[in-house]
This record gives C-alpha cells, structure tokens and sequence, in this order.
C-alpha cells in the first residue's frame, strides 16, 4: 500500500513539475541556509581556534598599558627589562618558558629589494612558546644571544618578498644599518586575526639591542611571551604575574595596574564562544526560513486539495479507500520536502565549499547538521502534509465529483 | 466480498430504500421507498426528470452514498451495513463508473489513466500494463496510450473512461450521462460499445440517461420520479 501510494504520488508530482519545483523552493532555500550558516559557522569557530592555537598553547603575554585593543594606553608607561622575564622565569609557579621580546620596524634590503619588516629581538625560546618550528637552516643559540651574533631567521612572508626563488639561507640582508646573515627560515604559520605572522625577522634580543636600535637601555623590552606548563590554573598565575609585577614596578596598593596580562587560552574561548552564539542565531534564523518553506508545502497542498477535488472524487469512486487518498498526499507532502532538503543540501554544500575559500575558513563537512536539517525537512513534509492529507481523506465522493 | 450462497440472489435487490437530506423543517426526502430488482447481465436506463431522484439511485446503486432506511443488497451483500473503507472497496472490486464529464486525470496519458483503478488493486506492474493496453484495445483505442486526454477528442476520452471502469472486470458498471457531453454520432458509438460490453461480456450495465434515443439501447427502462419509481418496462424479446 505504502508503495503503490509512493508511486501515485510521484506520478501526481510529475503531472505537475513546475508547482512542484515552486512548493519545494521555500525547503531548499530553507535547508541550504540552515546548512550554510552552520557549516561556515563552524568552520570560522575552527579557523579562530586555529590562529588562537598557532599564537602559542598556554601563552600568557604580559604588556606594559593596561587594556588591549584600542582602549590601551601605552605612552609614557615604563617598558619591562630582562631582569623582569628572568623574575617571571624564577618567581612564578607553573611556567614552562619566558621569553623578553623587543621589537621595532625597520627597512630591511636584500640586492635591490627593500621592504619595511617587523623585526623581533628575543631569546631562543620564543620560538618554543610561539610554537615556531624551523624550516629550513637553523634557529639561533643561547650563544649567538650572549654575543650578539649578527644572525636572523626570517618568515615565509619575508623570504617570498626578497629571496624570490632564491635560497635565502647563508645571505646577508640589510637591516637598518647593520648587515645580518639569514640562518633560518621559520616554517610558514599563516594569517591570523593579528595580521601575517609570517612577515617576521627575528633576531637575538641583544643583536636588536646593540646592532639595530643601539637602545641597550635595561627597559627595552615590549613584551614578555610566558608559557605555562599544562594543567596550570591560568587565573591563578596570571595573579601571581600581577603581584610580582606589580612589586618589581614599585606601584603602590591604591594605583592601578600599568600593565596587563593576556591569556590567550581565555581569548580563544571568548572568541570561540561568540562565534558559536553567532553560528547559533544564524541558524535560528536560517531556521525561520525552513519553516515558512514548510508553511509554503502546506499552502500548496491545500490549494491542490481544493484544486484537485474532482480527482480526489474520481479516485474515490473507483475505489480508493480514505486511507489510500491521506497517504497518498501525505507522500506527495513528504517527497516533496526530502527532495526539497536533499536539493537544499547539494547547494549547502557547494555555496559552503564556495564561500569557504572566500572568506578563507577551512570547509568542515559535519554530517550532523546534514541529517538533522534533512531530517527537519521531512518532518516539515509530514507536519505540514498532514493536514492538506486529512482535508482530502474527509471528501465525500459524491460531492467530490460534483465538484467543477 | 466472495460470499457465495448457493442459489445466486439477484445482482441488486432493494427493499424499501428511502433517502432523506437534511434534518428537521429543512428535511428533503429525495426517495420515498424504492423496490427493484436487477438480475445479472440486465441493461437498465434510469430516467427521470431532475430533482426526481433517478441521482441519488444512481449514488445509492454505486455504494456512493447509503440509504436512510430500507435495505440494499449487492450480490448478497447488505451495502447498508458498510462503513465508507469497504464500500471503496466493494467499488474497487465489483463496480465500474462512467460519468458524463469523462473524469480523466488530466495531463495524465491514457494507459495511466486506466491503470488507476489496478493500481489500487495492488496489480504487479507488467501484469497491470497489459490488463490496461488490452481494455483500451477492446474501446477501440489501441494506439492512443500514450495521449493525454487534451490530445483526445470527447468520443475518445469517454472510451478512455470506459477501459478505465472495466479493467478491473467488475460485475456493474454505472454510466451517469455517459453521451451528455457527445455528439449524435459520437453517442451512437458509445452506446454500441456499452451495448457490446453487455452482451459480450455478460457486464450487467445501469445507466442514467434523459434522452429516448439513448435509453432506447438499453433492454429495460425505469422511470424515477418524485422519489418513487413511476414506470418499469422491460423490452420484448
């Protein structure tokens, strides 16, 4: 029974394509947004995880301001010294690494190209805590850091942008003044929601110090990368920091902190959290658009009932049972709004693969959200088949066939 | 349905059967107590002038509609007793309808059209093609399968009706206006085939009709009028 009902169904679908196309646009619009939204959604929360991670797992970084962002406040803020890393290193519990970061921009020339580059000088560490791996050559030593080597190891950014297809390692670029022999070449990080990490120079802090700036000042240094082993308790190291920095900076109890420590653990999370609120209320309101394409069936099936009362009569007059009529247009209903959701989720998935590569987050298929919108589609079909069904099954013959 | 008593009751047998619509005040008896009998194989004209009930016979005879009081017999069978599901099936098994708008799905091809009633039956795909290619064979129509019935003229699309009533074999078959909407020559046609199908295949036939000349084709005449039969005349031999 429920197969000759499919196949009447089908029949009575094909007799009339193009409403049927119609009734169905409203499911697929509804299904491929729904879809959509979640599935970019998705993947933008996994490309902020990914920057987030690449920064550094456990990173904590400590800045002299207070705030981040715009609202920080940096000028006229005493800078931080070796000596406080070294203090960070030794006085607070739970960390793994420190490392003091100088940095400043400077015009860096390679035969005849020249191009303004962040240059970082820092300790060899900093390429454990930023999760940096080296890709070709070397990393620099506590050695060269001690005496000031006129070493550098470069970015992908940077060695695309003046080597071209050369082979960098072993040249000598122009930093600033000095001359700087490239040692290492950084294996390739990407974009991050801080801009290129790749277009980077990093050097010795004491070669920044000597060489480039010439500021040997103890204060010299922007900011102090910390890692923290795992399973620390971040809050309660981030209160240890701020005590410790707060001593060593000489700031009474009623001044407020000149400084601040970011945990980029705890940015990750906010950042990961809003970005599933946002996937979320997208795809309530992609879900909105699922309901008034069932709406849609349901208006169509009604309008058919009416329309196609006489056949219904016919139907009945030759012997189709209540039954056979409610199932037979339940089945039109439901057909229409899985094929509805089947066509929703091809075009999910090719505007997802699309728009994934434009807005360069990764394309994550989850299989989940695919079942559960193409389940919701069919539930659509049978909640709002049903009572269009009902209304026909109800038909008395006799009137049915009176019917003009 | 295949009770089988051993001496054959007549194919309809009513007794008593009344109609009422409505209720109250507003209350329309449509048929006033009906006795008739048809027996297997009969060609029978209903006539009647209109709102003389020979519609709401026809209705009852089909097992459209049950009786108020009163009682009909199909085959044995007391249709009264019925809920609407085995009446459809009653229908689906043992009657066939003509009308007079031909009622064919339309934009539906003419093979499709009188599989309808097999699919129904739960007929086996290529048993069902074949049982409906040979009905439209027998109406004469055997290259027109595939045309929808805005391809057909009005003569073809009632012998498209036709196939569609009696590919199921059913034992009646009930023709309302079958040439109310045909010409004479069409309605000619028409009738020799029903006629053909009465004979031939011993299908007992019970029409509706308000002109002469087509009632003149059937072999017993019955005349309804105010809600009770008025005049039943059968053909001499």
């Amino acid at each position: 029974m429920f197969f000759n009902a499919l196949l009447i169904a089908l029949r009575e679908i094909r007799r009339n394509l193009m409403r049927a196309f119609l009734t169905v646009l409203g499911v697929i619009i509804g299904v491929a947004a729904v879809i959509t939204m979640v599935t970019l959604g998705q993947g933008t929360t996994q490309a902020v995880k990914n920057q987030i991670s690449s920064l550094g797992s456990n990173l904590l970084v400590l800045r002299p301001g207070s705030g981040f962002g715009p609202r920080s406040t940096s000028a006229g803020v005493p800078r931080f010294t070796t000596q406080d890393a070294q203090a960070v290193m030794e006085q607070v519990s739970g960390v793994a690494a420190v490392a003091p970061v100088a940095q400043t921009s400077l015009s860096t020339i390679y035969l005849q190209t020249a191009r303004t580059t962040q240059i970082t000088g820092s300790t060899p560490d900093y390429f454990q805590i930023g999760k940096w791996t080296i890709g070709e050559g070397r990393l620099f030593t506590d050695l060269d850091l001690r005496s000031g080597a006129a070493v550098c190891v470069i970015g992908e950014t940077v060695r695309r942008q003046l080597f071209g297809s050369e082979n960098p390692i072993g040249a000598k670029i122009r930093i600033g003044k000095s001359s700087c022999e490239v040692i290492g070449l950084l294996t390739a990080k990407g974009q991050s929601g801080m801009g290129d990490q790749d277009d980077t120079i990093v050097v010795p802090l004491s070669t920044l110090q000597r060489r480039l700036t010439g500021r040997t000042s103890a204060r010299s240094v922007n900011q102090i990368n910390i890692s923290a082993e795992d399973n620390t308790n971040s809050d309660a190291m981030i209160g240890e920091i701020t005590s410790l920095m707060r001593q060593r900076r000489n700031l009474s109890p009623n001044e407020d902190d000149n400084f601040s420590v970011f945990d980029t653990r705890q940015i990750a999370e906010t950042l990961s959290s809003s970005t599933k609120m946002m996937t979320m209320l997208l795809a309530a309101v992609a879900g909105v658009s699922l309901l008034v394409g069932g709406i849609g069936i349901m208006n169509i099936m009604l309008v058919s009932v009416t329309e196609r009362t006489r056949e219904i009569g016919i139907r009945l007059a030759i012997g189709a049972r209540a039954r056979e009529v409610l199932l037979q247009f339940l089945v039109e209903a439901i057909t229409l709004s899985c094929v509805g959701g089947v066509v929703g989720i091809g075009i999910a998935l090719g505007l997802c693969y699309f728009l994934a590569q434009v807005i360069q987050v990764p394309f994550q298929f989850d299989t989940r959200i695919n079942v559960i919108a193409f389940i919701f589609s069919a539930a659509v079909g049978v909640l709002f088949g049903f009572t269009p069904a009902r209304r026909a099954a109800k038909l008395d013959p006799i009137e049915a066939l009176r019917h003009e | 349905m295949s009770v089988a008593p051993s001496t054959p009751p007549p194919l309809i047998e009513l007794r008593r059967l009344t109609k009422t619509y409505g209720k109250g005040d507003a209350a329309f008896q449509a048929l006033r107590g009906i006795n008739l009998t048809i027996n297997k194989g009969e060609f029978v004209a209903v006539m009647g002038p209109s709102g003389s009930g020979k519609s709401t016979l026809m209705n009852l005879l089909g097992c459209l509609d049950t009786p108020t009081t009163g009682s009909y017999l199909y085959q044995g069978i007391p249709v009264e007793t019925l809920d609407a599901d085995q009446r459809s099936l009653l229908r689906r098994h043992a009657l066939g309808f003509i009308f007079q708008g031909f009622n064919l799905l339309a934009r539906t091809s003419a093979l499709e059209n009188v599989e309808l009633p097999l699919l129904y039956r739960g007929i086996p795909r290529n048993e069902r093609h074949a049982l409906a290619r040979d009905a439209l064979a027998s109406v004469g129509l055997p290259t027109k399968m595939r045309n929808t019935p805005a391809e057909l003229s009005g003569g073809q699309q009632q012998r498209v009706a036709i196939a569609r009533a009696i590919v199921t074999g059913p034992s009646t078959l009930f023709a309302d206006e079958p040439t109310g909407n045909l010409d004479s020559s069409t309605t000619e046609d028409i009738m020799e085939l029903l006629t053909r199908l009465n004979e031939d295949r011993g299908i007992t036939v019970l029409m509706v009709t308000h002109e002469d000349d087509v009632a003149s084709y059937a072999k017993r005449t019955v005349r309804v009028k105010d809600g009770h039969i008025e005049s039943d005349l059968s053909k001499a031999k």
